[in-house]
């Protein structure tokens, strides 16, 4: 008796959960790498804003961490099963998660990529995303017209190691500097004579911190920091001003979270490359609906723009300021 | 009286010591700038949240259970203190205290499931450890919070002695480690623990009541855990929804490496200091020399293994 009660009961759950598949209106999957991480918070809303436009309905879905490709398994087959015709995927691992798009792709579902590609890049329909390597040229150039010839002696403070998008920025920004460099393509990371000391930051604040402070301890004359991103920045500022060398150090970062671009204004970041995650949402939803109505599918890399913030423009290098950058930014104004 | 030998610190004790000497011998012949005053009180304000989640986890495995929800329950509290302080105006000390009050109670909720319905800690633990983050990330709305008041980042300022500049955070960290060691040594609660670690049942007979020193373990494990939070405010000087979640098994890590047993019992709160030092140098010394942080990871790995296979052959020798 309790049995066949507890079967009604998933049975009726069940029913509501699949009824939404008949609505006339397209159904759009969007999974992240995380719930938790301000990017994707702004992502997700991008996504969610577009669609209430063009009258779709988004799903959205994420791993637990950074890595969990299971979790973004998971969250594909769920999408497939609620009759999403189109997913809009960040892949947390992207050699790992190719077999599950396939398997999506096959049922025709568009699948694209936004934000970073899957190995093959092919393996998606599309990628949306912002050209890394550009975003590091960017403050590459920057950092070279700040400095003037001075001679460097330069920190980067880097993801973890392999990881492309963390290649892509680091040798950008090192071919913006006018230094050797390795091409768009490489997962190493270039160490020029120049670069005195690279440390990992996982792109987390107390971590940058923490390799900023050791870095000051192999070579105290080190007047550039290239950091993975803002919250990493964040951290080897504290480190720089702990050890009073916050003066004359030139700190650069991609990324352009709104706290990120305050840090500019505060003279704690010189300059940052800011990458558009709303934007890159909103496409990827309009592109789900166009193909819902017209089977028409999208194609190849789309770039969805970078901009260099700087509270200082110098001579030379093209750069908007930090009131642009709020007006973009993602997270808490 | 004990014989000079029974006198001597067994391997157990001394190993992690030893470890530390010989990872420090070899960093500072690689780099010149290791064995300095100044790169050692940076390696102590590196790893002091986790050395401060350390001293509860150690009470913990002390009493032969384990605390998963560690580092969870630590950015929870980080993010009540900054986030009471920033959003209601409140004077850094109550909004400490709001903290402090969060973390000791999620270790009363700890404990109470841990004696009251006699759940494994590893499982009570585990789920407080999600329950903790889900608060964490609604609470924070997943956002980092940011112009905090002087008084809450007080602890990650220095003053000199000598040439070297040593944080306030450090200090405060070997002072709460020498009064735990006291305490766990010199005094009859501090024994129980040891007690209730080594045998509960026998310990019962004797007229101890396990419970409420298994209580109070998991309520003081909090409270390290909200003075943990406070550094980690005060080293960062933002409250951050994301932090915790490596120190969560590195505080085990630590304990592990400093030679305390996992089958409860046995083991010295300082040992715990030295277990997240090795982890600490291991960090520095790697930069240093220019090798990738993946290194650190593969040594901390084979050290824990070393570091329990030790425990379980001197308990296999009977000592």
């Amino acid at each position: 008796m309790q049995q066949s009660r507890i079967h009604l009961a998933i049975a009726a759950v069940a029913t509501a959960i699949a009824l939404p598949t008949f609505a006339a209106e397209p159904i759009i999957g969007l999974i992240t790498k995380t719930e938790t991480n301000p990017f994707f918070v702004k992502m997700k809303e991008g996504a969610s804003a577009e669609a209430k436009a063009k009258g779709a309905k988004l799903l959205s879905a994420a791993g637990k961490t950074d890595g969990d490709n299971a979790g973004q398994v998971t969250a594909i087959e769920n999408m497939i099963a609620a009759g999403a015709k189109t997913i809009l995927i960040t892949p947390s691992d992207s050699k790992a998660i190719v077999p599950s798009i396939k398997k999506a792709r096959e049922k025709g579902v568009l699948v694209i990529a936004l934000d970073s590609p899957t190995e093959p890049a092919n393996a998606t329909d599309a990628l949306f995303a912002t050209d890394n390597f550009k975003a590091g040229v960017l403050i590459g150039n920057y950092a070279k017209a700040t400095m003037a010839g001075k001679p460097a002696k330069i920190a980067t403070l880097d993801l973890f190691p392999g990881h492309p998008v963390g290649a892509q920025r680091h040798n950008g920004f090192l071919e913006g500097f006018g230094l050797k460099s390795l091409d768009a393509k490489s997962n190493e990371l270039a160490k020029p004579a120049e670069v005195v000391c690279m440390a990992d930051s996982f792109g987390d604040q107390a971590k940058g911190q923490t390799a900023m402070e050791n870095c000051l301890q192999k070579n105290p004359d080190i007047n550039v920091v290239y950091t993975i991103n803002e919250p990493a920045a964040a951290g080897a500022f504290n480190a720089l001003k702990k050890a009073g060398k916050e003066k004359g150090v030139l700190v650069v970062s991609v990324d352009g979270g709104c706290q990120g671009i305050k840090d500019v204004g505060a003279g704690k970041i010189a300059a940052t490359s800011q990458q558009y995650p709303l934007k890159m949402a909103a496409m990827g939803v309009a592109a789900g609906v166009e193909y819902a109505k017209t089977g028409k599918k999208p194609s190849g890399y789309t770039d969805t723009g970078v901009t260099l913030i700087a509270a200082k423009a110098v001579a030379g290098v093209d750069s908007k300021d930090t009131k642009t950058g709020m007006d973009l930014c993602w997270g808490n104004k | 009286m004990p014989s000079w030998k029974e006198q001597l610190p067994s391997i157990g004790t001394l190993g992690p010591f030893i470890a530390l000497l010989i990872a420090c011998g070899f960093f500072s012949l690689q780099s010149e700038q290791f064995l300095t005053g100044a790169n050692f009180s940076l390696i102590l304000q590196q790893v002091m949240v986790v050395g401060l989640i350390a001293i509860g986890q150690t009470l913990i495995i002390l009493t032969a259970g384990i605390d998963l929800s560690c580092g969870m329950v630590m950015a929870l509290g980080g993010v009540v203190m900054t986030k009471v302080a920033h959003d209601y105006g409140v004077h850094p000390v109550l909004a400490i205290a709001a903290g402090f009050a969060v973390t000791a109670g999620f270790g009363l909720i700890n404990g109470l499931l841990v004696t009251r319905i006699k759940l494994p800690s590893f499982i009570v633990t585990l789920g407080t450890m999600n329950i903790a983050f889900a608060i964490t990330q609604l609470y924070s709305q997943s956002q980092t919070i940011t112009d905090l008041p002087a008084g809450m980042t007080f602890l990650g300022t220095t003053f000199s002695i000598g040439q070297t500049e040593v944080a306030y955070g450090t200090v405060l960290m070997l002072a709460m480690y020498g009064a735990s060691w006291l305490w766990l040594r010199e005094t009859a609660s501090g024994r129980h623990i040891y007690a209730v670690g080594n045998n509960p049942e026998a310990t019962r007979l004797t007229g101890i009541a396990t419970h409420k020193v298994l209580l109070m373990v998991y309520v003081l494990a909090g409270l390290c855990y909200g003075v943990a939070s406070l550094l980690s405010v005060a080293r960062t000087g933002v409250g951050d929804p994301n932090a915790g979640q490596t120190e969560n098994l590195d505080a085990i890590t630590a304990v592990v490496l400093g030679g305390t047993s996992l089958f409860g019992g046995r083991g010295i709160v300082l040992g715990s200091l030295i277990g997240a030092m090795i982890v600490g140098v291991f960090r520095n010394g790697l930069t240093l020399m220019g090798v990738s942080s993946v290194y650190q990871i593969l040594i901390t790995g084979i050290l824990v293994i070393l570091a329990v296979a030790t425990d379980q052959l001197s308990r296999k020798g009977g000592r």
